[in-house]
């Protein structure tokens, strides 16, 4: 019995794994032949019908321009919709929009826009002055939860619509005063006021659309759903198929079309910066929204032309908290700022590019070059800290650094832990926490020292400096001085010269790194990877892309870069 | 058999209450607000979104109405995406969700019962050992590390399939489909072993051994339907795991899926998605589970026979 038990055992054991091997062969040619089937890739087939793969970072929130919020929702937002002006996409300098020409008054604070009489909305619809009236009283509405408000304070009384202190809106500064001539008034001489009207809070929107789908000031009705979604821009919303792909294509009835270099494009919500390289070696993408940080030296080192860093309006800084006893002394504050050495960490542990800085707003900022007399000093620092009271270090509180999780956030601060504690002698605990946690943390004073970053929303040192004021609700420091905010409000936008005005700035910067309630660190810069099939496309200090001015060039479609 | 299946669902009404309760008491006691963002949110933009979504009312209130909403069907607006609707977000994923766990199934049943029929043929010997490793490290290997590996072998350097997408070119769902398939290719293979091994030592299986009968033929007509009975009970469980436990996968292959939603939906703080996604897969857990042991007793004639006695 046994003997033929073993037999049987033997015989299966030729039979068995003949067979699954067979099954197995089968399989792997199954899965060769139908992946041979897949053909020409994203990019290849792209470049011949005019169509761009685009890595767009996450699903966007929202396409409503009232109600948006990302820089995701930006990209596809201003290929669907111009506002009265753009920007040169290298120089950042005002250009004609909707609006073909402008005038401002004397004192700089009266414009008024001639618009194109042959801009039309994607159904045909003439585009008038009076949609830029509707389009903006919706904005102000506070029902619809539009966080970017403030950029519309700068028009006469729009403040005070906003916050309710005023109800009629014809009190606002903005006017039609024909079908083709819209006239704004400012509340003071607003020098980037023009740039301000390509962020896409300023856009118009089609009042007879967002009507048939709500009322105006109704958060999140379906009127920019696809199908339904009627936009002024170079582009008009094909498809949107949620985390998939938002799909535009070319918008004929665009005053601008002939000189659109595009037929479609096609977004992908690509979260995963490190699933978004591999889409963009396999060739499934033109451009990617980020480049893993530690992909960037690969891609230098091999001198890959795809990767593209560039100098971005945003600056990295620590946020201290001035109501914390033992840094209330503004001295102790310097000493901190003055013993990190910023170099090391962007030469050694970013590494990509990033600049360190010594002062809040980014140099060159509206040719604004802010000067500081911060330097890395770490034996003026011990002595300022002895000064201060705590000589070598000794009696210094253990201080917390709290930073939102994230690798290199932690990589920065275990970085600053170890050199204060290497030139200062003191303690230093690091805590992280979630985006959310973090954010309630910081805004409710939680905390002792914690990461912050700040992009500007426009290019003027008013986007940066006005975040500590007394009363900003960005400035969480519990820092407060009356004549900053004198300076930022009410002297600043009086100046009559640029110079003069960049004077104040400086004027204002000097006193905020003198009290140092914030430590800045670097200068942020873009990354990305671009095929080299993609032209027109330049870079600019707000990383914005200007998708009208893009052509795609099939001979190149291959030049994805080397693997590794 | 009808009646069994009428108790476990009466079962399941309280367990998903208390899944609901519990899951609503967390999701709001969490720090941070599905409202707040770097940009500090003026004072007036707080109340007015607040309003809108009934999170001004007290919490008893709120779970009240909640409630009564999911009672109707209705999983509320999402927070995070102002417009749509809780029910339209789970729709719009669950199809590539289903679809990858369907075929992940597929792969795991293939690959895993043949490996530990294999194995289970020669116990304890090189035909046991080597899949039955190889098993040991699929359990080990998690998909996000199996799947990047994948992806560079034959996405990138062999060229053979798309490194992401879903159904945008061809062959773009073989690699997800692997990935998530053979964490549980290998369960299957040490379950099937497990249950093969126990049959092949019955009685029966001397009988038909003793009466002449082809190995294969014994393997194949005798022995599978009983060795395999710990593999159809882990099935249930297994594709509820798969449909939630699906979020590494979508999200390395850039799947269109549910688990994309229900992380991010936590880290959004996104009050309804998290609700509405969370009492999804309960339901589906209990679903699943009901119907694998409904298909095992019906495989199963000693189980048959309890299930009638008992109820």
């Amino acid at each position: 019995m046994d003997y033929h038990s073993m037999s049987g055992q033997q015989s299966t054991a030729k039979s068995l794994p003949a067979r699954t091997f067979h099954a197995l062969c089968l399989a792997a040619l199954l899965l060769v032949v139908s992946g041979c089937g897949g053909g020409e890739s994203n990019v290849s087939l792209g470049n011949r019908t005019g169509t761009l793969h685009w890595g767009n970072g996450t699903e966007p929130q929202s396409l409503d321009p009232h109600i948006a919020t990302g820089v995701p929702e930006h990209h596809i937002i201003t290929s669907l919709m111009e506002g009265l002006v753009l920007k040169d996409s290298t120089t950042l300098a005002p250009i004609p929009g909707v609006a073909e020409s402008w005038d401002v008054s004397d004192d700089g604070r009266v414009y008024t826009f001639h618009l194109r009489q042959n801009a039309r909305w994607s159904n045909g619809d003439p585009h008038i002055a009076q949609d830029y009236v509707w389009s903006w009283w919706r904005a102000l509405q506070p029902a619809l939860g539009n966080l970017y408000a403030y950029m519309y304070y700068s028009i006469n009384n729009a403040q005070e619509y906003y916050e309710g202190t005023i109800t009629d809106f014809d009190q606002v500064g903005v006017k039609a005063l024909d079908d083709y001539t819209l006239q704004v008034t400012l509340e003071n001489p607003t020098p980037y006021f023009l740039q301000l009207l390509d962020h896409y809070s300023l856009f118009p929107v089609h009042q007879a659309t967002v009507e048939k789908f709500g009322t105006a000031d109704e958060r999140g009705t379906r009127w920019t759903y696809e199908g339904n979604i009627v936009t002024n821009g170079p582009f008009q919303l094909l498809e949107w198929q949620i985390n998939r792909r938002v799909v535009v294509e070319r918008n004929p009835f665009y005053w601008d079309a002939e000189n659109v270099g595009l037929n479609k494009i096609i977004f992908y919500p690509t979260e995963n910066a490190v699933s978004e390289e591999r889409m963009f070696r396999s060739g499934q993408l033109h451009y990617t929204n980020d480049v893993p940080t530690d992909k960037i030296p690969v891609y230098r080192n091999e001198g890959n032309p795809s990767l593209r860093v560039a100098p971005y309006l945003g600056s990295y800084f620590y946020r201290i908290n001035t109501n914390v006893p033992h840094l209330q002394d503004k001295r102790v504050r310097r000493a901190l700022a003055m013993a990190i050495d910023r170099e090391q960490i962007t030469e050694h542990i970013l590494q990509a590019g990033q600049m360190p800085t010594y002062a809040l707003t980014p140099p060159g900022t509206m040719g604004y070059y802010p000067k500081s007399d911060l330097t890395f000093d770490p034996e003026a620092a011990k002595q300022l800290l002895a000064e201060a009271g705590y000589p070598n270090g000794e009696g210094f509180p253990v201080t917390e650094i709290l930073y939102n999780t994230n690798e290199s956030h932690r990589k920065v601060a275990v970085a600053i832990q170890q050199m204060w504690n290497k030139y200062l002698n003191i303690e230093i605990k690091l805590l992280n926490q979630e985006w959310k946690v973090y954010l309630d943390s910081e805004s409710a004073g939680q905390y002792t020292i914690s990461r912050a970053s700040w992009i500007g929303d426009y290019v003027d040192p008013n986007s940066f400096l006005d975040l500590f004021l007394c009363n900003g609700g960005n400035n969480r420091t519990g820092w407060c001085n009356a004549e900053y905010d004198r300076l930022i409000l009410d002297v600043a936008p009086k100046m009559k010269s640029h110079e003069e005005r960049l004077a104040v700035f400086q004027e204002a910067e000097t006193l905020l790194l003198d009290a140092m309630p914030m430590i800045p660190i670097y200068i942020y810069t873009s990354k990305h990877l671009m095929n080299s099939s993609v032209k027109n496309h330049n870079g600019n200090l707000l990383d914005q892309t200007t998708f009208k001015e893009l052509t795609l060039e099939s001979d190149s479609s291959d030049s994805t870069g080397g693997n590794h | 058999m009808f009646r069994f299946a009428i108790n476990r669902l009466l079962q399941a009404i309280p367990v998903l209450l208390v899944v609901i309760s519990i899951t609503f008491l967390l999701v709001h006691s969490a720090p941070g607000g599905p409202f707040s963002a770097d940009k500090a949110v003026p004072p007036e933009v707080l109340k007015a979104l607040e309003a809108q979504y009934k999170l001004d009312q007290p919490l008893w209130q709120q779970y009240v109405g909640y409630l009564n909403d999911v009672l109707h069907g209705d999983f509320g607006p999402s927070f995070k995406y102002p417009g749509r609707t809780v029910n339209e977000l789970i729709a719009s994923g669950l199809p590539a969700t289903a679809e990858l766990a369907f075929y992940a199934m597929l792969v795991a049943l293939f690959i895993g019962a043949s490996a530990g029929v294999v194995a289970a043929t020669r116990p304890n010997t090189l035909q046991d050992y080597l899949p039955m490793s190889a098993a040991m490290l699929g359990i080990c290997m998690p998909s996000f590390l199996l799947g990047p590996l994948l992806v560079l072998v034959f996405g990138i350097h062999l060229e053979w399939v798309p490194v992401s997408g879903w159904g945008d070119s061809a062959g773009d769902k073989i690699l997800p489909a692997i990935t998530l398939g053979t964490g549980y290719a290998a369960y299957i293979a040490r379950l099937s072993r497990g249950g093969m091994l126990e049959v092949l030592s019955q009685d029966y299986i001397r009988t038909a051994r003793a009466k002449g009968l082809p190995e294969s033929l014994i393997i194949a007509k005798h022995a599978l339907r009983g060795g395999l009975i710990p593999v159809i009970a882990f099935i249930g469980p297994a594709f509820a795991g798969l449909l939630g436990g699906s979020f590494v996968v979508e999200t390395i292959f850039q799947i269109p899926g549910l688990g994309r939603f229900y992380v991010q939906a936590a880290f959004n703080r996104d009050y309804t998605m998290i609700l509405g996604t969370t009492i999804f897969f309960a339901t589906l857990i209990i679903v699943f589970n009901l119907l694998s042991d409904m298909l095992a007793i019906w495989l199963n004639p000693k189980l048959r026979q309890e299930a009638r006695g008992d109820h």
